[in-house]
């Protein structure tokens, strides 16, 4: 194991180092921390000037005035309608295509696949002028579900790359002893490969989750209203409804942050899983 | 024979039914998110439904930044009957596209150019009415009337006088100017009026319809007023970083003790903590002596798309619109000032100051970037910024504002 | 043979041939219609004039030659450069991060999520945070160096720091992310190899170098292509805190080219094409040679 382990040097360094590790954390969440204790300032501290000594109170009704006196909750709500959607279409469509490159060797296999791949990586303003144009003359626009199309599609890309390369690693023989049976393609693909992707989807799940929650470059794009609009190109707009109300706004930014980091919490180590397959795998 | 007449009787009464669809519903697209102008709203479709019972409203509000963009799709796509927008060049490349009808028969129905008659020229194109506006709001210096009167200060009625205050507020450790660039526009006010009262409103519209160089020595000679406030250090450091609520705590708290900017600035004002007592309004000073003083008053405006399908129902609507009851009533909650002359006056101080400064001015204009071409009006207005951050690149920084408008106004 | 039978036979017969685009159908032909046919779409347009709403007006290069006469372009260039350089820093400071926690004290995973955190953050909050962060007068940052030198920076507003304090705005999750991608690496490090280095008397930085490293090669070569992307597709932060200013000098190509297409200042969708297609462009380079490594690694599956 690399570094040497700290059981192994001196008590001293034992000690220097729990000490390091809490001290350390707190510096690294430093803008995080100050952002949740702003969250919880009465406005009368920052109308006062009191910035950043001792909140004079926990002001929990802060939270409480954004969820009423905005639309955050629509907001959220939004986010949700267009995440959940995403993440199953997205991973459904994805094993499907994952599927397709990993088991069958045709001739434009490997071209389709890095077709995936660089449609994953390129920048989106590339899209943005077609993308927008399309969704508009389709009747799309300002809609969630507008955005959940466009995010499945692109999803897709990242999607199939996983998902290939999982499948990839899974054992051959079970899919040629079932062809030897005369089984046919589809069951094989749902009968015996798909159980097996479960820790796959999982990972795959949380990750399209937390990118499409994030989103906010094509929220901004293809959505305006606030009937459609998730929550954190909303929360840009709330800004600028509430600038210098900084309580206010650092109480939204926890707020919309909420749901990716508690995902994140439960599902740790499909998340973890999921960003680092092929960290390995060279 | 008679399966003909059927289908025309059947064609008929179809085209009928569809026109009486039509006739006594408009739909309204607009942007009155926030919450007051939402129930001026509110409040201007019940009293116009209640005088007009035979006429139905659809009201569709739009979020107010992004109805910036929606209006761009709905009056090809989808155009509504009445559609709110701005006056001036803001509304004139909706006029040249044939997007908005001509209303110059309700002006002229209505006595409206007699009524109306401070805003008629920012609602004319080609000698053309094309909407009709229903509130304007006053833009001048607030203050810190208690500052003042410590500092043994009058409110200074020239530029030299403003000069002389300044210095000294900047000797007593207080920052004379409160400003917030982040967002480019507050420079845009201070430029507009640097320069109707340098070289007056008639260049002013030469100079933001594209027709004058930035390069011009007049333009230059803006600048250099403008530096006069700057290089010594008259507004707050800084900000280029701050929006422009961001500065008023540093106006609340006795740091900065004046502010150049739009009435709805008073609100904010005063929830930071200051009372009416402590602010005071003056018209910004005159700087050449003989130009007559006019005014940046921005306009808000209701038109009909050259696409509607009830025009007639809409033009009663923007009739109604226009009456001095009507535009009472809304600016009352607006909190702003209705256009018509013959309304009730607001009596709120600081509106009523404004009132009688805005029907006594020359001129009205309608605030850079409504005046200058949309991409003439950023890079002006990150120029004036730059500028203000850096005061002796004027000249890199008028050759750059060249360039874009050589290119813009093409 | 029946007609029944024979279908049966083709299928049966034909399977292993058409089941691959059957499978592919779905997510290949959205991915076409979102993907790919706009890409082609978006070089079209950039060779026309167009508001969005009127019709397209054909200037052949003429877009580009008037970015090639654009300051801001050069602008945005220059900044991108400097995020390409100072992006990169995430990789190392991941490292380091990771070789930090890689350690099996108690409460050690909890630490290692916390660390984490930062990624799982929508880079708009993580905006919001930062501008918090610097801003003059009661942010952190400004009270630190205020605290350290005397004078005040408004980071955001001064043209000189304004992208390195956006650049470090981004570091924070990407460094995150550097991290749990070292963390993977290092926890599956080859123990006999380690071992027997030991037995060799190296330590250290020197065991680190020779024999570490090149075991977490894949691990830097993912977190290398993650940091490039990222560092030239950089919008969100950009957007959130500065809005390319002041005055244009934070500006960034991807967020220049979102201000020339549809920010209220102007829809000039044929210029904003033009921009995102050199953005595309020069992203391509390093997508290729990406790919060009995947290619030799698939071939020697």
């Amino acid at each position: 194991m690399f570094p040497t382990p700290i059981q192994k040097a001196s008590p001293a360094a034992r000690i220097g180092y729990q000490v390091l590790l809490p001290v350390a954390l707190m510096i690294w969440l430093i803008p995080l921390i100050g952002v949740a204790v702003t969250s919880l300032r009465p406005a009368s501290d920052l109308a006062a000037g009191n910035y950043f000594g001792i909140p004079s109170g926990l002001a929990f009704e802060n939270y409480a005035a954004v969820f009423r006196d905005s639309p955050i909750g629509w907001y959220i709500l939004n986010s949700f309608k267009v995440t959940v959607p995403t993440v199953i279409g997205a991973v459904a469509l994805s094993c499907l295509t994952g599927f397709a490159l990993a088991v069958y060797g045709f001739r434009a296999n490997l071209w389709v696949f890095f077709a995936f791949v660089a449609g994953n990586f390129i920048p989106f303003q590339i899209l943005m002028v077609p993308v927008r144009d399309m969704t508009l003359r389709a009747g799309m626009y300002d809609t969630t579900l507008g955005l959940v199309l466009f995010h499945i599609a692109f999803q897709t890309g990242f999607c199939t790359l996983f998902m290939r390369n999982f499948i990839k690693g899974l054992p051959f023989a079970l899919i040629e002893s079932a062809r030897v049976e005369g089984v046919s393609e589809w069951r094989i693909f749902r009968y015996i490969v798909l159980p097996l992707m479960r820790p796959a989807i999982a990972a795959l799940s949380v990750l399209v989750f937390t990118f499409v929650w994030n989103d906010y470059f094509w929220a901004t794009v293809l959505v305006q209203g606030q009937h459609a609009m998730p929550v954190t190109a909303g929360l840009y707009s709330l800004n600028g409804q509430w600038v210098a109300a900084w309580h206010l706004v650092s109480a939204g930014s926890i707020v919309a942050a909420l749901p990716p980091v508690l995902m994140f919490f439960l599902m740790q180590r499909h998340f973890i899983a999921g960003l680092t397959l092929g960290a390995t795998k060279g | 024979m008679t399966k003909f007449k059927a289908l025309a009787g059947l064609a008929l009464s179809a085209l009928l039914m569809g026109s009486a669809a039509f006739a006594g519903e408009i739909v309204i697209n607009s942007d009155h998110s926030d919450p007051a102008p939402k129930k001026a709203m509110e409040e201007l479709i019940a009293d116009f439904q209640a005088k007009h019972p035979d006429i139905t409203v659809k009201w569709n509000n739009f979020d107010h930044e992004g109805y910036k963009a929606a209006i761009r799709n709905f009056l090809t796509a989808d155009p509504p009957d009445v559609a709110a927008w701005y006056a001036g060049n803001r509304m004139a490349p909706f006029v040249g596209a044939g997007l908005f009808e001509d209303v110059s028969d309700v002006w002229a129905s209505n006595g409206l150019d007699e009524q109306l008659k401070s805003s008629a020229a920012s609602m004319t194109i080609d000698g053309k009415k094309w909407g009709v506006p229903y509130t304007y709001y006053q833009w001048g210096i607030y203050y810190r009337a208690d500052i003042f009167a410590e500092q043994g200060i009058t409110p200074p009625k020239t530029w030299a006088e403003l000069l002389a205050a300044s210095e000294k507020l900047k000797a007593a450790g207080i920052t004379p100017f409160a400003i917030g660039t982040k967002a480019l526009w507050p420079t845009g006010g201070w430029f507009d009026y640097l320069n109707l009262r340098v070289n007056g409103y008639e260049f002013h519209m030469e100079l933001t319809s594209g027709k004058v160089p930035y390069t011009d020595p007049r333009v230059k000679a803006v600048f250099e007023k403008w530096a006069e406030l700057v290089s010594p250090g008259y507004f707050l450091e800084n900000h280029a970083a701050i929006d422009w609520q961001d500065a008023i705590p540093q106006m609340v708290q006795g740091k900065a003790a004046m502010y150049l900017m739009g009435n709805f600035a008073v609100a904010t004002m005063k929830d930071g903590g200051l009372t009416e007592d402590q602010i005071g309004f003056m018209q910004f000073p005159e700087i050449t002596p003989g130009i007559p003083m006019a005014e940046d008053a921005p306009t808000d405006t209701f038109h009909i798309p050259s696409g509607a399908k009830n025009k007639e129902d809409a033009k009663v609507f923007l009739a109604y619109l226009a009456s001095p009851e009507a535009q009472a009533k809304m600016n009352a909650t607006l909190g702003q000032l209705p256009v018509n002359n013959q309304a009730a006056k607001p009596s709120d101080k600081f509106l009523d100051a404004g009132f009688t400064m805005l029907s006594n001015a020359y001129a009205l204009a309608q605030f850079y970037d409504r005046d200058a071409d949309a991409e003439m009006a950023k890079a002006g207005m990150e120029g004036f910024q730059e500028f203000m951050v850096k005061p002796d690149q004027i000249d890199r920084i008028l050759e750059r504002l060249e360039k874009v408008r050589a290119k813009v106004y093409k | 043979m029946s007609d029944t039978a024979r279908s049966a036979g083709f299928w049966k017969r034909n399977q292993l041939k058409i089941a691959p685009w059957a499978f592919l159908a779905p997510g290949a032909i959205m991915f076409l219609l979102y993907v790919l046919i706009p890409i082609v779409q978006s070089v079209w347009i950039s060779f026309h004039d167009w508001d969005g709403l009127g019709d397209k007006v054909w200037i052949g290069l003429g877009n580009y030659v008037e970015l090639l006469d654009d300051d801001t372009f050069y602008v945005a260039l220059k900044n991108n450069l400097i995020w390409l350089a100072l992006y990169l820093l995430a990789i190392p400071m991941g490292l380091a991060t990771a070789l930090f926690l890689n350690q099996t004290v108690w409460g050690i995973r909890l630490y290692k999520s916390l660390f984490f955190f930062p990624f799982v953050i929508s880079q708009v909050v993580v905006g919001l945070m930062f501008t918090w962060f610097y801003a003059p007068d009661f942010g952190l940052f400004s009270q630190l160096i205020k605290w350290l030198t005397g004078t005040e920076i408004a980071v955001l507003a001064d043209e000189r720091f304004v992208t390195l304090g956006i650049i470090v705005a981004g570091l924070w999750p990407q460094t995150a992310y550097c991290m749990i991608l070292y963390l993977t690496g290092l926890n599956n490090l080859n123990p006999e190899q380690i071992e027997a280095a030991r037995m060799d008397n190296a330590r250290g930085w020197r065991l680190l170098w020779h024999v570490i490293l090149p075991q977490l090669a894949p691990a830097t070569f993912i977190a290398m292509v993650v940091t490039v992307i990222g560092a030239l597709r950089s919008f969100d932060l950009v957007s959130i805190m500065t809005a390319g200013g002041p005055y244009g000098s934070s500006q960034v190509l991807s967020y220049f080219m979102y201000e020339q297409a549809l920010s209220e200042y102007g829809y000039r969708m044929g210029y904003g094409a033009a921009i995102a297609v050199v953005l595309f462009l020069i992203m391509m380079v390093f997508i290729t040679l990406f790919i060009v490594r995947m290619i030799a690694q698939e071939r020697n599956r």
